[in-house]
């Protein structure tokens, strides 16, 4: 143990703390102001000097958000469209995860590379074949459009996530089921899925997350107001209400409601998600 | 077993490997891969998407864009904005994961502050640029704070003004990233053995000789990768920008996503736009090769 005497120690603890506490400050301040401006009428918002908590506690711009059908209509396209990506991205990657943890094949080490790879690949790249798709085939402003192209983003990581995860597990498991006359179909949902949960949550988790803050491809590849996800809803709530900013900050915190929820509950895979594939 | 049925059995393993790929496969192929081959074939082609059969251009759209004033804007901007960014969010999440990490916080306090800290890291790009839009507006708390201490003297318009602009857009984004540095170096920094700070402290070694003689060395390879992921995907931000500033004023933020963008959803020029999202993969491709080297070396 390092030897604690002297004041200069003292003073070395004190320091430490008076950082923590700016570090805080620079971290939640943004949020905490947005969350205390949600709950201020606007003309509060701007008040000189700022009320640092709402002098006139109000939820009228919460009311004004859930009364509109059509900002509820943003709420639930993220959800649907984020859930429909989130079920099919884990089935799909799983299949492929137990592909590379099980078996040895020609060609792994080049596609492992080239998922690895994909990871970077600039959607902005990616946004204009996709427009040239979408249209040529007749899905532009539909779910269809966002939930393909929304996986070709979730697919890579998910796929290396559950890789990394099906990997710790051991192989007598499957191989018992081998022994025993069936197959790897039969090892992979009798064995290999229910002790998985884990690596499963992780993944959706993180996929969920994936497309719920997606924005480049919801802003181009849907046009009508029914057809828009949160992220685009607050863009055009600001274009639309520009000094409407009690309304634009309880939109955000509802916006981001569902990540913080999951964060709460579940730090640990959303950590393991996050840090994947930057992370060994 | 008799022999045919292992064989059959044989068979079987070969295949199910491939089997098992092929949804993905087939994703990725035709989602990721078709459509890069693509957007290359956009770039060499006049009214690509627009027209059904577009004329060869050869060139032309490389040639329009390295002559664009603007492109080469675009490019210093997003160098300027990535690399703060990077920087910052090394730096910042260093310290902060040092601060975390330290033995003088009780550690009730450093978990509620580890979450805390997370904080910027769970929030939509659009709801952080339209936070910073909040904060930083003329008549915002920002510059209510800053007057009120003295360090401003009138209004500043953090994202009109082309002389700050690009300096606020790149401060949100520092906010907005730094988590990811700090927790994979907090990681980083509960697995490095004991036993060499004891042996450092043996041999008398101050706190800041520790840090760089055992502490940095330890956490470069997490530091090099985390750097490199994160170079790549700050160059590609599109919302924040878009969101506080749209690019502007004039061309003071401008990035070559929304350049990018602005080419083909505003002007309708996409074989221009194409060629320059083609410039965009090649520059994120050569980093990535860069990236994939250095995990295998690894």
């Amino acid at each position: 143990m390092r030897k604690r005497n002297s004041g200069k120690d003292k003073l070395i603890t004190v320091a430490l703390h008076v950082a923590l506490a700016a570090g805080l400050f620079f971290a939640a301040f943004p949020i905490y102001w947005m969350l205390s401006s949600s709950f201020k009428s606007n003309t509060e918002i701007f008040a000189l000097p700022p009320t640092i908590l709402p002098k006139a506690f109000t939820l009228e711009a919460y009311a004004a958000i859930l009364g509109d059908p059509v900002k509820l209509r943003f709420f639930f396209n993220s959800y649907f469209v984020a859930g429909a990506v989130t079920v099919l991205t884990v089935l799909i990657a799983l299949l492929a995860a137990y592909g590379f943890s099980r078996f040895n094949f020609r060609g792994k080490g080049s596609l492992n590379t080239i998922i690895i790879s994909t990871q970077t690949i600039p959607p902005i790249t990616l946004l204009i074949p996709f427009f040239g798709l979408v249209v040529s085939y007749g899905i532009f402003d539909t779910y269809v459009a966002l939930i393909l192209t929304y996986l070709v983003f979730t697919l890579p990581y998910a796929i290396l996530l559950m890789t990394g995860y099906l990997n710790t597990l051991p192989r007598d498991l499957d191989e018992a089921v081998a022994v025993d006359g069936g197959s790897s179909w039969t090892a992979l949902w009798r064995v290999i899925v229910p002790i998985s949960l884990p690596g499963i949550v992780a993944t959706s988790v993180y996929t969920f997350l994936l497309c719920w803050n997606e924005f480049l491809f919801a802003l181009t590849l849907t046009k009508s107001t029914s057809m828009r996800t949160v992220p685009i809803g607050i863009q055009l709530l600001m274009g639309q209400h520009a000094f409407e900013w009690n309304q634009m900050m309880a939109m955000s915190v509802l916006g981001s409601l569902p990540l913080l929820l999951i964060y709460l509950v579940a730090q640990r895979y959303f950590l393991a998600g996050m840090t994947a594939g930057s992370v060994k | 077993m008799t022999r045919q049925k292992r064989s059959h059995h044989k068979l079987k393993r070969a295949v199910a490997p491939y089997l098992y790929l092929s949804p993905s496969l087939l994703i990725i192929g035709l989602l990721m891969l078709l459509p890069m081959v693509t957007v290359i074939a956009y770039s060499f082609q006049n009214s690509a998407v627009l027209r059904r059969d577009p004329s060869f251009a050869g060139l032309k759209h490389y040639q329009a864009i390295f002559d664009d004033p603007v492109f080469w804007a675009s490019l210093w901007h997003t160098l300027y904005f990535t690399c703060m960014s990077v920087i910052f969010h090394m730096t910042i999440g260093m310290i902060f994961a040092l601060m975390l990490n330290s033995d003088r916080i009780n550690p009730t306090l450093r978990n509620i502050l580890r979450v805390l800290y997370i904080l910027p890291w769970l929030f939509t790009a659009v709801i952080i640029a339209v936070i910073w839009r909040l904060l930083l507006e003329p008549n915002g708390v920002v510059n209510s704070i800053l007057m009120q201490i003295g360090i401003i003297g009138s209004k500043v318009e953090w994202f009109s003004s082309p002389q700050t602009a690009l300096h606020a857009v790149t401060f949100a984004n520092i906010w907005a990233g730094y988590p990811l540095f700090m927790v994979s170096l907090l990681a980083g920094l509960q697995g490095i053995p004991k036993d060499f700070y004891e042996a450092a402290d043996i041999d008398g070694a101050k706190a800041y000789q520790k840090l760089i003689f055992i502490t940095i060395p330890q956490l470069m390879p997490i530091i090099i990768s985390i750097s490199l992921l994160d170079f790549i995907w700050t160059m590609q931000v599109f919302p924040l920008i878009w969101i506080t500033t749209g690019g502007g004023p004039i061309y003071a933020t401008e990035v070559l996503s929304t350049y990018t963008y602005k080419l083909a959803f505003s002007s309708y020029n996409l074989s221009q736009a194409s060629a320059s999202a083609v410039v965009i993969l090649l520059i994120s491709l050569g980093l990535t090769l860069f990236y994939i080297r250095y995990q295998k070396a690894r």
